[in-house]
């Protein structure tokens, strides 16, 4: 019955935290936070560009089989402490998001298990809201790749 | 662990109904509750457990008793929007954790 994942977002407020708990040690669970082949993996998205320090920018793009873009963001980050803490700005392309504030904190619980703590600020209660509902249209999507990834193998 | 799924499973259970039913119109404590079930107080503290841990029912601390009510904002949250996002949230740092047990592996 535990949920892993915590999602905290109180109505009319322009932020959110997004709270987990993992099998890892902390090192392990930074370390696919801080290496773009690790990065790509779990987010599924391809890394053009990974700088992991002070002032330094990122930049995401997902394609799908035809090569479309259907998914490309960037930021900066401003602070990066190895085990501690990533501060960023993150801005989707071709979206009325606006920008967003991410604080992740990284904290170890023992020598084997970790939590993450993201606390993201966007720029109105508004444009929160609009991210929220995001995931109903995107996961048709998402699942909708899936299959064609599928069946392609299949072929 | 789906929470969607959780809510409809908390929701679906007659006693779990009812204690919702009893809950909206004043907070009670665990004692107060039990004394409208015949079911054993083990029985109803899992029951309570159970709405807690979905957030369904808040509890509350007041001297040195607790106090159970309705979360309505969380239930209204949960229908609304929050849950298709936690659980993307969800998935992702799934696979984040199935990676990195596989990389440790294999150093």
């Amino acid at each position: 019955m535990e949920l892993k994942t915590k999602v905290h977002a109180e109505e009319g407020k322009h932020d959110l935290t997004i709270t987990r708990e993992f099998d890892l040690p902390v090192e392990l669970l930074f370390r696919a936070y801080a290496e773009p082949e690790l990065i790509e993996q779990w987010m599924g998205n391809k890394v053009l560009k990974f700088e992991a320090k002070k002032y330094g920018g990122w930049h995401f793009e997902k394609k799908d089989d035809k090569g479309n873009i259907v998914f490309e963001a960037d930021g900066v980050i401003h602070e990066f402490l190895p085990n501690q803490k990533i501060t960023r700005t993150f801005e989707m392309y071709n979206t009325p998001f606006g920008v967003q504030l991410e604080i992740t904190a990284f904290e170890k619980l023992t020598d084997e298990t970790s939590k993450v703590n993201m606390h993201v600020i966007y720029e109105s209660a508004e444009q929160r809201d609009l991210v929220l509902k995001l995931p109903f249209a995107q996961g048709i999507n998402w699942a909708h790749n899936r299959i064609q990834e599928l069946l392609s193998k299949l072929k | 662990m789906n929470l969607r799924r959780d809510v409809f499973q908390a929701i679906a259970d007659p006693t779990r109904r009812a204690i919702l039913l009893l809950v909206a119109s004043q907070s009670l404590t665990a004692g107060a509750i039990a004394a409208n079930f015949d079911t054993a107080r083990p029985t109803v503290s899992k029951h309570l457990q159970i709405l807690t841990e979905c957030e369904l029912l808040k509890q509350e601390q007041s001297g040195r008793e607790v106090h159970y009510h309705i979360n309505a904002k969380k239930m209204k949250a949960i229908a609304d929007f929050i849950e298709p996002f936690r659980q993307m949230w969800d998935d992702r740092f799934n696979k984040l954790e199935t990676l990195m047990k596989e990389f440790k592996s294999k150093k």
